[in-house]
């Protein structure tokens, strides 16, 4: 199965983990991905309330570079994936806006028509198009006696909820059972991460992050899962921040994850980014899983 | 000789004179459309004056034609045949042309409508000159009714009508009549018992003389028509012989099986394998479940066998199929609860203290579960707090738009009851609170005075990730109170989700049945919502009660004995008279291919294997016409649509396109070489 990929920004750098796995479980599972050439920004949360139409643009602009052979974009970030989603809805409710953009699309030699590309979220392409069996198929440590908490955030399944319920997801839950895992049901596993609220006020930031972290606790999760990079940021890098605020001894892991997906499928763990981390995941999961029966195939 | 068409515009107040210029269309149908005598507008054609305009002219202006440009012959296609023919001329020698529903009430643009109306007119005027006179059927109207479904509309409307001495047959798909009634404790606003009002009704219906009660029961297939409909009704094996069981209960008492009621006691209680639904039941003939039962399951056990003392039960009983014949039928099949699962964000299903309303009433309910105690899932510990949410599943662009029309009322009782039975504290979370009927709002006035908490707002979340210490092991409930304008979470033990009503999971399937339609939502479409909210489109079939849209018990109970006032009219009668818009077949012509005797709908063709022809029942046909459009030797015909009848209709109201001046004159279509 072939689909145009898109990384997004955040997938070069800061999460570059998320990367480096996406790439191997894509690999492994037969997902090929092919890399948008020439790809930008998508602009993020901030530039859609500066100047929707330039934003818009930008965003559709990468929309536009979907090869003609290609219908299907996977974009692994979940404010990318809600962007392109969200402006291919856009562009097809509205043919004032789709045609202005296409008017800027035209400087560069390009043009997008709505509804052509079909936006998939990583999540959605591996729960719906591999499929339960051919995952089963693929474990070769299973993550029996790790307790994981999804956690899915706001913008993948809110508010274009093509997959999964928007208010109470669990494809990500589901996923992680035919691993093996023991899959906490935590009531805030939608529940905002803050986001960039960080840059703005760190304690009302942190006090989300503290909820969530609390939370996973209570329900006595080894680590958190996360299928987005702002939200695996904030409550990795500013943990003992949030420690340190609410004098709180927080140690919870938070990974993406396709780290645990390859983990699971006998992939080395330093192919798929473990180490980036602030948090360390390696020590956990040595101390709760048996090691890989067979290599990866 | 030529026909003299007599046309008349109606105004409709100002419903089409704002969209059509009304003056204009009638002006322009005397001067430019052919045979046309008389032209007129007029402020209110169906108003008495109205139609004595029409009568007169019939009478002086010696008109054979009658055309009213009006609403919807819903509506007045009756008034204006009925003047026709007070003046002496063949009711079926009019017709109507709707400038209302099709054109003033779905333009925007007055010349359009103008336009379009005049398009409407030429065609009526062209169909009216070929339309030949018919005189309607009339039969006889058997007196025994259908009533299907046994709440509290149903046992109304069989009440009404068997006191009345007529003849009744009930069915009730479940093993016992008495419908959702049955399972609630108290009404609201009087606070009467449920059962108390209820079950004197259920057991005057099972011992009523004139009622033949069909429990256990579905309605299988519907033919014929008004006065004559021939039913089937699919009679579920009870196991249990109805004429030898005396209702003693040691089948069920001594039954080594136990499982979850999901009917009658909504998940919260069970039930054995034979069972009643509940003691009060109407009539008290147990049933086997055949699922639970261990004899089906593994052939062993037979105690209700062995311990009945009047050999009534029966493991070889069968489905029995009952074919009936009655003349009305009278629908009152009900609701269903809303799925409080959908809502997944009020966690229901997952957190065990979230409740439906269904399981509330159980609760509250001296004969439930729990002998009326309100109490949490555990079965013992008594909330100290109780938050009910209304509105879920209605109201809401995600599920059911529509408003529930109960649930505000059902959740002050339940304020009520907590207060009266626990010492918790209970909240009401609303969006709008709908106490609109006699002593309603002074209800509401009540519970306010009880000291129940009401907050304005849709709740976002029902959660128990707790924040802060005092939120320990609580529900909470998460929501903008809008009239602080503030987010609240509120601590509860307990939730209740006031579920919305929908309409039964067959009720589409059964309407097809009965050849009714259904809203968007699917409930059942009356023939008027105003003016005649019990018939429905087909006459003979009545509906009552929540199956035509959510409504309280007052309501409901309102409805079903206006069906059975309705239906009384009918039987009081005696006949009934059948349009004549039937098909027929030139049998001289027919090549018995027989392809018309599948087709129809209404089985109305029969096939004379002697001379090898096909002929219709015109006691059956209903004029669909779908015959007409299939028989291959094109020598079936539609009474009142005919193809001469149809080709002028659209050359009529062609008349702009196809004529050089735009005159219909110019327009005006040749008699079409037809087989009819």
């Amino acid at each position: 199965m072939k689909y145009a990929y898109y990384p997004g920004c955040s997938l070069e750098c800061s999460s570059a983990a998320y990367d480096v796995s996406v790439r191997a479980v894509a690999e492994l599972l037969g997902i090929e991905l092919k890399e948008l050439d020439d790809w930008n920004c998508c602009g993020a949360t901030e530039y859609f309330s500066q100047d929707e139409l330039t934003a818009s643009s930008v965003i559709a602009r990468n929309l536009a570079l979907v090869e003609p052979d290609l219908n299907q974009l996977v974009a692994p970030c979940a404010a990318c994936y809600l962007n392109l989603k969200k402006v291919d809805h856009l562009m097809g409710e509205h043919a004032d806006l789709s045609a202005k953009i296409n008017q800027a699309l035209a400087a560069g030699g390009l043009r997008y028509q709505a509804g052509r590309v079909r936006v998939r979220h990583l999540l959605d392409v591996i729960h719906t198009d591999i499929g339960e069996q051919a995952i089963r198929d693929k474990v070769v440590r299973p993550l029996t006696g790790l307790r994981v908490a999804p956690y899915y955030g706001c913008q993948v399944v809110r508010p274009y909820n093509g997959f999964d319920d928007p208010e109470q997801p669990v494809k990500l839950d589901e996923l992680f059972t035919w691993l093996g895992a023991e899959v906490v049901d935590y009531p805030v596993k939608t529940h905002c991460c803050g986001g960039h609220m960080t840059q703005i006020s760190e304690p009302q930031a942190f006090e989300l992050h503290r909820r969530l972290l609390q939370n996973a606790v209570e329900y006595e999760a080894d680590m958190i899962l996360c299928m987005c990079p702002m939200c695996q940021l904030n409550l990795d890098a500013y943990q003992n921040r949030v420690n340190g605020l609410f004098n709180t001894h927080f140690k919870m892991p938070i990974v993406f994850f396709t780290q645990m997906l390859g983990i699971a499928f006998g992939i080395e763990p330093k192919k798929l980014g473990f180490g980036k981390e602030i948090v360390a995941a390696e020590p956990v999961i040595r101390a709760k899983l048996a090691p890989a029966t067979q290599p990866s195939a | 000789m030529a026909e003299k068409v007599g046309i008349y515009v109606c105004h409709c107040g100002s419903n089409i004179a704002n969209m059509v210029d009304v003056e204009e269309v009638a002006r322009w149908a005397g001067a430019h459309l052919k045979d046309v005598a008389v032209s007129r507008d007029y402020k209110f054609m169906c108003s008495s004056l109205g139609q004595q305009m029409i009568e007169d002219d019939i009478k002086n202006e010696g008109l054979t034609r009658v055309v009213v440009a009006a609403c919807s012959p819903h509506l007045h296609e009756k008034t204006f045949r009925r003047a026709c023919q007070n003046a002496g001329m063949n009711p079926y020698l009019f017709h109507m042309a709707n400038i209302r529903e099709h054109v003033s009430w779905v333009c925007e643009d007055k010349e359009a409508g103008t336009r379009k109306a005049k398009a409407l007119v030429a065609a009526a005027a062209e169909r009216v000159k070929r339309q030949q006179p018919l005189t309607p059927q009339t039969v006889q109207v058997n007196p025994t009714t259908l009533v299907v479904g046994g709440g509290i509309a149903g046992l109304q409307a069989t009440l009404e009508l068997a006191d009345a001495g007529y003849k009744v047959v009930l069915v009730e798909r479940e093993p016992s009549i008495g419908g959702h009634m049955a399972q609630f404790d108290k009404t609201f606003p009087t606070l009467d018992c449920s059962a108390c009002i209820l079950t004197p009704k259920m057991s005057e219906v099972g011992q009523h003389e004139n009622v033949t009660m069909l429990t256990y029961s579905e309605l299988e297939e519907v033919s014929g028509s008004v006065g004559n409909f021939k039913v089937k009704i699919r009679k579920r094996a009870r196991y249990v012989d109805e004429d030898k069981c005396t209702g003693c209960g040691i089948c069920t008492e001594k039954c080594p099986r136990k499982v979850v009621d999901d009917v009658f006691e909504a998940g919260m209680g069970n039930r054995k394998a034979i069972y009643s639904p509940f003691p009060q039941a109407v009539p008290r003939i147990p049933v086997i479940d055949v699922d639970a039962c261990i004899w089906f399951e593994r052939q062993k056990c037979r105690a209700c066998e062995k311990l009945c003392p009047t050999d009534a039960i029966d493991f070889e009983q069968q489905d029995e199929i009952v074919e009936l014949e009655v003349g009305n039928i009278i629908l009152a099949t009900g609701w269903k609860m809303f799925d409080c699962r959908k809502v997944s964000q009020y966690g229901y299903g997952r957190l065990p203290n979230v409740f439906t309303s269904l399981e509330f009433e159980r609760l509250c309910n001296a004969a439930g579960p729990t002998g009326g105690k309100i109490v949490l899932r555990d079965g013992k510990t008594e909330p100290e707090s109780v938050a009910i949410i209304h509105c879920v599943g209605s109201r809401d662009l995600n599920h059911n738009s529509y408003c529930s029309n109960t649930c505000c009322m059902a959740a002050l009782k339940f304020g009520h009851l907590v207060l009266e039975k626990t010492n918790a504290r209970v909240y009401s979370c609303y969006i709008d609170m709908r106490t609109n009927q006699k002593e309603y709002e002074e209800f509401y006035q009540r519970l306010l005075g009880e000291g129940m908490q009401f907050i304005r707002g849709k709740v976002a979340e029902v959660t128990d990730a707790a924040r802060l210490p005092a939120e320990a092991g609580k529900l909470i409930v998460q929501l903008e109170d809008t009239l602080l304008g503030k987010q609240r979470r509120i601590p509860v033990d307990m939730v209740v989700l006031m579920g919305a009503q929908e309409p039964q999971a067959d009720s589409r399937e059964m309407g097809l049945k009965c050849g009714i339609s259904c809203s968007m939502a699917g409930w059942y479409t009356e023939r008027h919502p105003k003016l005649d909210p019990v018939a429905t489109m087909t006459d003979g079939i009545f509906v009552a009660g929540v199956c035509q849209g959510p409504k309280d018990i007052p309501a409901s109970v309102a409805q079903g004995a206006a069906a059975a006032a309705r239906v009384q009219g009918m039987i009081a009668k005696g006949t009934v008279t059948i349009e004549p818009i039937v098909a027929t077949i030139d049998e001289e012509r027919c090549s018995g291919c027989r392809i018309c005797n599948d087709l129809c709908p209404f089985n109305a063709i029969e096939f004379d294997e002697e001379r090898e022809v096909s002929h219709v029942v015109t006691a059956l046909c209903k004029g669909c016409g779908t015959c007409v459009a299939a028989c291959p030797a094109n020598v079936i015909s539609g009474a009142h649509f005919n193809n001469d009848q149809i080709y002028a209709e659209i050359h009529g109201a062609l008349w702009d396109a196809l004529g050089d001046d735009g005159s219909a004159g110019q327009a005006s279509p040749e008699p079409v070489e037809s087989a009819t």
